[in-house]
């Protein structure tokens, strides 16, 4: 690995799930990278395939579906590698943190337990008193004082008990962190105490993080970067203040349009809602509900363009000029779509 | 407050919920104390109007809500709808007020039984509160309100199931439910939170329109203040069971007033990447209403609480643990070492005793002014009055605290002391020597 290359590149990867109906394609040829020190934030409406792209990242995707491309953590491709050594990654070099943190801590167990059980899993080397002294460092950094240590989880509040969550998760410094919704379930209050939290653990330990979740508001606060998700595929995807200040892709418009803020005067929302993966519409998956589309969008599959401003989009507003065939520019006849066809 | 449009006048309205001792407790009667999850809550909502419940998670927001419609008892208090007392009605007359009073819950995968058809379960009202059994008719009053709330056609949902529709597809049917008695009131308990963000302003927009077709009024309980800010009239600001600022939308966020707006104000994430994360947040969460804070219930997270705020041994406890959470190991022990048992600080009180390891208050005193050294910006010195070493620990004596109460401030109502004329003009204390 380059000193400064990416610790997470993440190379066409697709990711299917089996049902009755046939394959759902949840993850549909996705490329991105994550350096040190860099937050990377995937948004997108529900069932647009971010959870999978975080659990297809790290090996955890239940039974009965399947996966290809290529996931090279620091030049190793994770597809490949044993589900024994993938195990022992997960700690040291890449963690995961969940939405419902109560679901993830064994109500049975001290909080001190959870700590030690994890720390000694990877380093059995290690004195007690060092254990100990490396959990303290981790729940104070997330303001749990020692004192509460040996408490079970129940005892702590919703708040609390996320970061507990965070501090087992960030106690063996991973290299690469993925947290999937972490404060949806939380208080303005709370969020903004993680989020903080979050911003010190890439300032002081140059981690690596994929933050999944549907406000953009966080991504615009705490995200070096944003990639927009849409029907298993990356619509746009670069620098978070360039995006959120010109977004390319219709669809990131329209989503930053449909955020209620402080400064919404009126309301605005994107007609329809996701397609299902099993049979998505075909060429640009969007083209149903986009308020730009054009004929060529219903004949073929957009080609990822690189901008000016620095990112990256598929649509075909942005070319290349010479594949769209003629009259392909011609605004597309769409069917209407009924008020409540929505997620 | 007797507003001839008043709609709703609820006044000192408090809920406690007993909390469930041991076995052995409640035997003897002893008093093991009660969740505060109301407590002594006034304000009336104007026909027509949206008034806006805010708060954190725990503030009460749903039990005050649930309360409205007496799916609660309260504890004390009173509530009018339309002039008629709600709390005084018998068990026949609180079935015809909820015609008037319909709830919508925040999780609408809960709200509707999953074995009912939508037909079934938008019909429901009709046939429990008698209005007619006839099923051609329920089926032409459910389907014209399908209609309404954007389920069109209304023939391919009639026969659906909640688990065939999309998370905003039921709570357009949990809408529907609620109106088709046309209602006067309709309490909205964070109806858009659980959705996904692009649904919000599709539902938003359907409850506003249906406040205009039916003349409904409504209490719209959120955590999430840009949805307030859009929705509501007015807003009262909630925190632990209490009512903290409350006035016009635009005057609360114009001109936010109370500390705790504030920070909420501040902490929101805005997608406007021009701002940056806010460093000054409060400290730690929303403590238990079984045990409210002394005083003020915010001060202990409050960036400006000064000595009348009602400082406690408990944010004495809370300030050694805080200190020790970030100082490291090594400084926990070594202090932690002096000090004896410190589950006495637990109590709620204005006096307490700091135990020494050592069997002299003298440690414990220098200790204590070594950490006001340290961090002598931290909002807990301004309210101890003393600490005097003894015998086995030093005393400490901390200023009284006053109970805020909501008094008009500029265009709201504010309850803090930083706007009471008396006591703000104390000058702060200064850190006792
Ligand atoms: N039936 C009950 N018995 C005992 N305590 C209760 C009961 N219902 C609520 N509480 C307590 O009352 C307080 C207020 O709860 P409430 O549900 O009203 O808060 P809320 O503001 O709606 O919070 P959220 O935003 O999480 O929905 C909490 O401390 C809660 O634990
Ligand atoms: N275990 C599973 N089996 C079958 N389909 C699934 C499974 N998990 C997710 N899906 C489907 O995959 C798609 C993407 O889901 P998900 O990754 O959870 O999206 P997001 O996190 O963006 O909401 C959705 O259509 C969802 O229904
Ligand atoms: S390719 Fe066409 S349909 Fe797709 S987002 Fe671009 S303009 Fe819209
Ligand atoms: S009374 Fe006002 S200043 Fe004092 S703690 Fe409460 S909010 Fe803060
Ligand atoms: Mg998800
Ligand atoms: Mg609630």
């Amino acid at each position: 690995m380059s000193a400064n290359g990416p610790v997470l590149d993440v190379r066409d990867l697709r990711v299917w799930y089996g049902s009755t109906r046939g394959a759902v394609r949840a993850v549909d040829g996705v490329s991105i990278q994550i350096r040190a020190g860099e937050v990377l934030g995937l948004v997108g409406e529900s069932g647009c395939g971010k959870s999978t792209l975080g659990r297809g990242v790290m090996g955890l995707l239940p039974d009965g579906s399947a996966v290809d491309g290529q996931v090279l953590f620091q030049d190793t491709d994770l597809l490949k590698v044993s589900d024994r050594q993938l195990r022992r990654m997960r700690g040291p070099d890449i963690a995961l943190i969940f939405q419902e943190p109560m679901t993830r801590l064994n109500p049975l167990m001290r909080i001190e337990d959870h700590f030690s059980e994890t720390i000694t899993a990877h380093e059995p080397k290690l004195s007690k008193a060092e254990v100990r002294r490396r959990s303290l460092e981790a729940l104070g950094g997330m303001g749990i004082p020692p004192t509460r240590f040996r408490n079970y989880p129940h005892e702590f509040s919703g708040g609390m008990r996320q970061r507990i969550m965070i501090a087992l998760a960030l106690v063996l410094r991973p290299k690469l962190v993925i947290a999937d919704e972490p404060t949806t379930a939380l208080d303005v209050l709370v969020e903004a105490q993680i989020l903080s939290i979050l911003a010190d653990l890439k300032r002081n330990f140059d981690t690596a993080l994929l933050l999944i979740t549907h406000n953009l508001g966080i991504v615009a606060e705490a995200c070096d970067r944003v990639a927009v998700m849409y029907a298993g595929r990356i619509a746009e995807e670069g620098d978070a203040r360039t995006v959120f200040s010109q977004p390319a892709h219709p669809y990131t418009r329209e989503l930053l349009r449909s955020v209620i803020s402080l400064n919404t005067t009126g309301l605005h929302y994107i007609p329809g809602a996701p397609p299902s993966l099993i049979d998505p519409p075909a060429a640009c998956k969007f083209h149903p509900r986009c308020p730009d589309a054009m004929r060529v969008c219903a004949q073929l599959a957009p080609v990822e363009q690189r901008l000016s401003a620095g990112q990256r989009v598929e649509c075909w507003l942005h070319g290349p000029g010479d594949r769209i065939p003629e009259g392909g520019r011609e605004p597309l006849e769409q069917e209407r779509i009924a008020v409540a066809e929505e997620a | 407050m007797a507003d001839a449009g008043a709609l709703l006048e609820v006044e000192d309205l408090q809920v406690h919920f007993p909390l469930r001792g041991s076995f052995g407790a409640r035997l003897v009667g002893k008093d093991v104390g009660a969740v505060q999850a109301v407590d002594g809550i006034s304000f009336s909502v104007a026909r027509g109007e949206v008034l806006g419940i805010v708060g954190e998670s725990g503030s009460g927001k749903t039990t005050l809500g649930r309360a409205l419609l007496r799916l609660v008892d309260p504890t004390g208090g009173s509530i009018r709808l339309e002039g008629e007392d709600v709390l005084g009605l018998r068990e026949r007359e609180v079935r015809a007020m909820r015609r008037k009073v319909q709830m919508v819950f925040q999780d609408p995968h809960a709200s509707l039984n999953p074995a009912m058809t939508i037909e079934t379960a938008v019909g429901h009202p009709l046939r429990i509160h008698g209005v007619t059994r006839d099923r051609a008719d329920i089926r032409n009053r459910v389907s014209a309100v399908l209609e309404r709330v954007g389920l069109s056609p209304p023939d391919q949902y009639l026969g659906k199931y909640p688990s065939d529709l999309s998370g905003g597809q039921k709570q357009r049917a949990v809408l529907a439910r609620a109106v088709i008695l046309s209602p006067s009131l309709l309490v909205a308990d964070e109806p858009v939170s659980m959705l996904d963000m692009s649904v919000r302003a599709k539902i938003l927009e359907l409850m506003l329109g249906l406040k205009n077709d039916l003349d409904l009024t409504y209490v719209y309980i959120t955590h999430d203040l840009a949805t307030a800010k859009f929705f509501c009239d007015r807003v009262a600001i909630m925190y632990l069971g209490r009512i903290v600022e409350i006035g016009a939308t635009e005057e609360i966020f114009a001109n936010p007033r109370h500390p705790y707006t504030q920070s909420l104000l501040r902490a929101i994430p805005d997608p406007d990447p021009s701002r940056s994360i806010p460093r000054d947040l409060p400290r730690g969460e929303v403590p238990d209403a079984a045990e409210p804070p002394l005083g003020c219930r915010f001060h202990p997270r409050c960036p400006k609480a000064f000595a009348p705020c009602g400082w406690e041994a408990r944010d004495l406890h809370d300030m050694l643990e805080q200190r020790w959470a970030v100082g490291g190991q090594e400084l926990f022990e070594a202090e932690r070492l002096q000090l004896g048992d410190l589950a006495g600080l637990d109590q709620p009180g204005s006096r307490a005793t700091v135990p020494s390891a050592t069997g002299t208050g003298d440690d414990v005193a220098t200790l204590l002014d070594r950490i006001r050294e340290d961090d002598s910006r931290e909002r807990i010195w301004h309210g101890i009055e003393s600490i005097t070493p003894r015998p086995g620990g030093a005393v400490i004596e901390f200023h009284p605290g006053h109970d805020p109460v909501l008094r008009p401030v500029g265009g709201a109502e504010v309850a803090c002391h930083l706007y009471d004329p008396e006591l703000a003009e104390v000058p702060e204390q200064a850190p006792p020597a």
